[in-house]
């Protein structure tokens, strides 16, 4: 069920290291298959992966559970938190997560910035990946031997090399303070009000099936969706001449649409700012379809 | 002399497995395009005069009344570019 940012990189860690990636089975209604992931751990496994939330089916997933398990093994566990984090208070030591990332352009920031979080215990041992100003504490040239002395500054600096997205950092941290002020449960809950309210509306609608699990109690901010006779791509636009913003296509994550068996898919996703005036009005459209 | 260019802001590879290609016509020019496009290619299906589905040559494609288009079963962007020059201009 991954985004490909949680598939990509993997892989091409795997190529260079020469490590073996198992990938876990996610079920017909689009949740996790928990027992095929903790079949994937040995005493050989170094880190797991997962998806807070699915970026396509909304679906929660329980990452604390996995966590454990990960941790049972001495693995390490990190969490895909980009579509979580925006949408729902997350505490991650609660869910042990040793690495949690996100992206700001989900959360009312700019594009092009993001966070990880790791423990600080790891960062201590991790060494850099990137070299420049501000990552050291001191260059020393030493004239007898000829070559420079470094030492490495203390996290998170050590990981922060050259001059950094200052302006995107700044915009971020406003976008967070924004959210934290209305607060996280709010937020919450107003999205899972309008999906399920929009689950409900939509389902009025003959030529529209929408994919995944309905239980809003186990997703919560977006609905993948097909409408009958018509390309994701053709919804989409048909939306667009209503000036509604749907996405259309994979969304980033082809391999869930093959479990799904879809070409691509259509999806609704609504956030602090939606209405249920604005879902009545965009299934006005889908009812326009509906009549074609 | 009128270009392709002219017309079109951007093309766009859509992802899905439909391999759609969607063709985003200037704002200020897109009631000249969609026009030239309705000339020159055959009209089948109209839905709600908002999808236009047409047909020129072998090709069936999408115009949509927002200013944009899209079309499938393209292969490479030569051939985007020699059937818009055919449509358009």
């Amino acid at each position: 069920m991954e985004h490909h940012s949680n598939i990509v990189p993997w892989e091409i860690i795997s190529k260079i290291t020469g490590s073996t990636i198992k990938y876990a089975k996610v079920n017909s209604d689009g949740t996790l298959n928990y027992d095929d992931f903790e079949s994937k751990f040995s005493d050989k496994t170094k880190i797991a992966s997962l998806s807070h939330v699915s970026n396509v089916s909304a679906v929660i997933n329980d990452v604390k559970r996995i966590a454990k398990v990960a941790h049972e093994h001495g693995a390490l566990m990190l969490v895909d938190g980009a579509q979580s984090v925006p949408h729902m208070p997350v505490d991650v030591r609660d869910l042990d997560a040793d690495f949690l990332a996100f992206s700001g352009h989900k959360m009312l920031g700019p594009t092009g910035i993001g966070v990880l979080y790791a423990k600080k215990t790891l960062l201590e041992k991790m060494d850099p990946f990137q070299g420049g100003g501000e990552m050291i504490k001191e260059v020393s040239f030493s004239g007898a031997r000829e070559q420079c002395d470094i030492s490495l500054n203390d996290p998170p600096w050590k990981f922060e090399a050259g001059t950094p997205n200052i302006c995107g950092a700044v915009a971020l941290a406003e976008a967070v303070k924004y959210l934290e002020k209305i607060g996280m449960d709010l937020v919450q809950g107003h999205e899972c009000y309008l999906t399920n309210y929009a689950i409900k509306r939509m389902q009025e609608c003959s030529k529209v099936t929408l994919h995944g699990s309905t239980d809003t109690a186990l997703k919560c901010g977006i609905i993948p969706f097909s409408v009958q006779g018509l390309s994701s791509h053709d919804t989409a636009l048909f939306c667009d001449n209503y000036g509604i913003m749907i996405r259309s296509g994979y969304h980033c994550a082809q391999p869930l649409h093959q479990v799904f068996k879809l070409q691509s898919s259509a999806r609704a996703s609504f956030y602090i700012y939606n209405t249920r005036e604005e879902i009545d009005r965009f299934v006005e459209v889908l009812k326009e379809i509906d009549q074609l | 002399m009128a270009t392709v260019e002219d017309y079109v802001s951007r093309i766009e590879g859509a992802c899905g497995a439909e391999k759609d290609v969607i063709v985003v016509f200037k704002y200020e020019k897109k009631d000249e395009a969609i026009a030239n496009i309705f000339k020159r290619a055959q009209l089948t299906k109209s839905l709600a005069g908002i999808i236009f589905e047409l047909t020129f040559k072998n090709y069936t494609f999408r115009v949509y009344s927002s200013g944009k288009a899209i079309f499938r079963s393209i292969k490479n962007k030569e051939e985007l570019n020699g059937l818009l020059a055919e449509i358009l201009l």
